[in-house]
């Protein structure tokens, strides 16, 4: 006999302000199987969570429900309520009041009231039906991937390492270090970026413990948290990293130049090579589809061949070169996952009217890093793409993809304002005659000695920060003529530049989106990964076992990436420490009285969850491996013959709620 | 408990009173673990949506049994909504595909019993979608409130029970 104890809670005023939560207590007493109803003001609350337990002891309640939060929120903490009174804590319900309710109808209370007492008749008639339920345990591989090696990855594997488990680090690039390694200095220090950076890069270059992996993606993920089974490709090298001393002669004679992709099509690279000089590992790649050689082996047959060159093949003293390689995918087992892909920045061809692309001297700010860099392509000479001369007058354009509707990315990049006011403050100490103009929309400067940092932009380095947007820019006798406004004092305003710098913003890297179907995580509309909660779980995604550091889940800059490494590591370290994990006991179940032993089931299981067995009566029958159960129900559905049923979401439970509230 | 309450004014097929507005009641089967969510996001955010929605936690569209929707209808229903996760997002990876397939069967069928294509809706809304979830439900209540209350259920011996016609 169900004793069923309702527990209505207030949530301060954010339920108690729309619902009538008394209404919905005497509603909930005359619910059949409901023994007991009373309201709470905060039942999360220790002292709310201890009214409950003394009710249940009280009232011999051996069934709860609880209206307030999403279950999404608070489930795990009154289940451990139940628990802790003696009750099994699956024989627990919520009804989800807020969220569903108050907080969406304030504007009709009366109708609130009434959704809030259906809610709970749904919760009361399915938590009657609740079983008795007991999680089961499976072991951990304490082994952890890490996909992307910029400094979010570089963190997070060196502490998961140093703690000393197992790291496979996978990169999609020939070298680790991403973004961060780019940029010419950090803000708003000044740090150098390479400096403080490189010195990760080794280390986790040397670290025992980690595995690193470049040129490699994830293909395919399967299984769950503590035992991941993970396909990783391996895109051909085309040079044996195992013999390659990185001395260096190929990338010297190799006659094939390309863009740079380092230098942001700055500056040249040879076709076997590595990204830039610190690169870890730091042993070239060939890019093949460039190569001289594949070129001769594509034209096989045609009359005129193009020459074989191989010449990386001949001075190579160890004879590493490779180049029947083709790549390799290999699957690894691994206990947790972290994603730290990053960000790529926004492509302002978007914006025709500012010229990015036709103009050869408007270029984006990453190219500026590039070129105030003493290793970029000019050796830290900021000058001209166009005639080489050097700029004098810099003007630069805010919110390239950023805060604006009209490219579908109308958040803010959060960087932008920071790194304009760190480029002005080089080009100056580069060339004290530069004069830099800023137009911006508002200056977000947010963060320690952030605001003193454009203080210092405006007032040490004289740059004029105009309040506006640059409505067009056009070519005019050499000159780049900016068109904006300046809001301040209501005018409209011209800037004839030399050089036009646009401040893209962050956008999440070229493929995150299929990443995050490949690992079974959502995605915002502009493709950031999204928190399993904003606030109070950042780092980690609504898939156990997935976590989150960097720009993958929003901008960020860079002491708030390598915190979020440091944390997701954190997070996966004390995942891994444990030996073994308790499994949801939600899942499937078959009765083979009812089962046909037809195995649609088997048919439909995204997990190859199920198998069959021999019963005594010589009958098949269908057969649940419930460790590897995920519990989403599609065995049900597909039964014929009503043998499958899901624990916790059973037929009866589901057609009860649909007959709680339809008459 | 065929207790009304009185904020809410339902009409059983047939009986609509003239001078109370009328409500549609709509069941809403969503995902755990992106509609549910999703409507979570519309509920942090503070939008507000037409009440007549009643919201049933599934794991995965893929869960629900026609046999949940056939009931809600038969039990006197105005609306069945359906919301899961996009396509390719499937947190059990295909569990929306297999519902997507249901629903265009189903559509069908109950439509041949006489309920409308409009009265039974497939969404797709992700966990971050709360604004998308607040204008599905809006969107589906006007839908549904325009049809006006279901048709009575056909009284006496039907055609098929006469075994007169195959209808």
């Amino acid at each position: 006999m169900a004793r069923v104890g309702v527990f209505i809670c207030h949530c301060g005023s954010n339920i108690a302000g729309v619902v009538d939560c008394a209404a919905v207590a005497s509603a909930a007493r005359r619910m059949p199987g409901v023994v007991h109803a009373e309201e709470n003001n905060y039942a999360c609350s220790e002292v709310g969570q201890a009214a409950i337990r003394t009710a249940i002891k009280e009232h011999r309640l051996n069934r709860v429900v609880v209206a307030s939060c999403s279950p999404r929120m608070h489930e795990p903490t009154f289940r451990r309520t139940v628990a802790m009174a003696g009750l099994n804590r699956y024989l627990m319900e919520m009804a989800n009041i807020r969220e569903h309710v108050s907080w969406v109808h304030g504007d009709d209370k009366p109708a609130a009231t009434g959704k809030a007492i259906d809610s709970v008749r749904m919760a009361v008639a399915k938590v009657i039906r609740d079983e008795r339920l007991t999680p089961g345990k499976v072991g951990i591989t304490k082994r952890a991937l890490v996909i992307g090696g910029g400094i979010a990855g570089i963190q997070a594997a060196l502490d998961i390492a140093n703690a000393g488990h197992e790291v496979i680090l996978v990169e999609r690039e020939p070298t680790i270090g991403g973004r961060m390694a780019q940029l010419d200095k950090t803000f708003p220090t000044l740090d150098c970026s390479a400096c403080i950076l490189t010195p990760r890069m080794v280390e986790v270059g040397q670290h025992p413990k980690i595995r690193l992996a470049t040129t490699a993606q994830v293909e395919k993920v399967s299984g769950f948290v503590g035992n991941f089974e993970v396909t990783i490709r391996h895109r051909a090298k085309r040079v044996d990293h195992s013999v390659c001393t990185g001395c260096g002669t190929c990338w010297q004679k190799c006659p094939e130049k390309v863009p740079s992709e380092f230098d942001s099509g700055l500056g040249k690279r040879t076709c076997i090579y590595i990204p830039f000089p610190q690169a870890v590992p730091n042993k070239p790649v060939i890019d093949w589809a460039n190569c001289r050689y594949q070129r001769y082996l594509a034209a096989s047959g045609a009359e005129k061949k193009p020459p074989q060159c191989r010449i990386c093949e001949k001075l190579c003293p160890a004879g590493a070169i490779r180049f029947q390689d083709e790549d390799s995918v290999v699957t690894e087992q691994v206990g947790a996952i972290v994603v730290s892909t990053g960000f790529q920045a926004f492509d302002h061809s978007a914006y025709p009217e500012y010229g990015g692309g036709r103009y050869k001297d408007v270029i984006s700010c990453l190219q500026l890093e590039r070129l105030l860099c003493a290793s970029g392509p000019t050796g830290g000479e900021v000058v001209r793409p166009s005639d080489g001369k050097h700029p004098k007058t810099v003007v630069f354009v805010s919110c390239v993809g950023s805060r604006d509707d009209r490219v579908g990315r109308p958040y803010c990049s959060k960087v932008c304002c920071m790194y304009m006011a760190k480029q002005t403050i080089l080009l100056k100490e580069h060339d004290p005659e530069v004069q830099a103009y800023v137009f911006y929309i508002d200056i977000r400067a947010g963060g320690k000695d952030f605001e003193e940092f454009v203080r210092r932009s405006q007032e040490e380095y004289g740059a004029l920060w105009l309040r506006g947007r640059v409505a067009k820019v056009y070519e005019e006798d050499g000159k780049l003529i900016v068109r904006g406004e300046d809001s301040l004092v209501g005018r409209p305003v011209e800037v004839a530049a030399d050089l036009v710098v646009l401040a893209t913003g962050i956008e999440p890297s070229a493929g995150a989106d299929a990443l995050a179907r490949t690992l079974g995580v959502s995605y915002n509309d502009y493709g950031f990964i999204v928190e399993a909660h904003p606030k109070l779980r950042p780092l980690e995604s609504n898939t156990d076992g997935i976590f989150l550091a960097g720009t993958v889940s929003g901008p960020r800059d860079i002491p708030e990436t390598v915190a979020q490494g440091s944390g997701a590591a954190a997070k996966v370290i004390g995942l891994l420490n444990q030996d073994e994990l308790v499994t949801d006991p939600m899942v499937s179940r078959v009765d083979p009285l009812r089962c046909s032993g037809c195995l649609s089931c088997r048919e439909v299981c995204p997990f190859d969850a199920i198998g069959s067995e021999l019963l005594r009566d010589g009958r098949t029958a269908a057969k649940v491996n419930e460790s590897s159960c995920k519990g989403c129900g599609l065995c049900v559905v597909t039964c014929r013959s009503g043998a499958m049923n899901l624990r916790g979401f059973t037929d009866q439970q589901l057609l009860a709620e649909v007959v709680a509230i339809t008459r | 408990m065929a207790q009304s309450t009185a904020d809410t004014p339902r009409t059983r097929a047939g009986q609509v009173e003239p001078t109370a507005i009328w409500q549609p009641r709509l069941v809403g089967f969503l995902c755990n673990w992106c509609s549910f969510a999703g409507a979570d996001m519309a509920g942090t955010s503070r939008l507000t949506y037409p009440a007549a929605i009643r919201i049933i936690r599934v794991p995965c569209t893929g869960r629900v049994d026609p046999l949940f929707v056939a009931k809600a209808f038969q039990r006197g229903a105005d609306g069945v909504l359906v919301a899961g996760c996009h396509p390719g997002d499937c947190h059990y990876a295909e569990g929306n595909y297999y519902m997507r397939r249901r629903y265009v069967l189903l559509r069908d069928l109950l439509e041949f019993l006489g309920i409308e294509r409009e009265r039974f809706h497939l969404e797709w809304v992700s966990a971050s979608e709360g604004k998308k979830f607040a204008r599905v439900v809006s969107e589906f209540t006007s839908q549904v409130a325009a049809l006006g209350p279901r048709e009575p259920p056909r009284q006496g011996p039907t055609e098929l029970e006469a075994g007169t016609s195959n209808e």
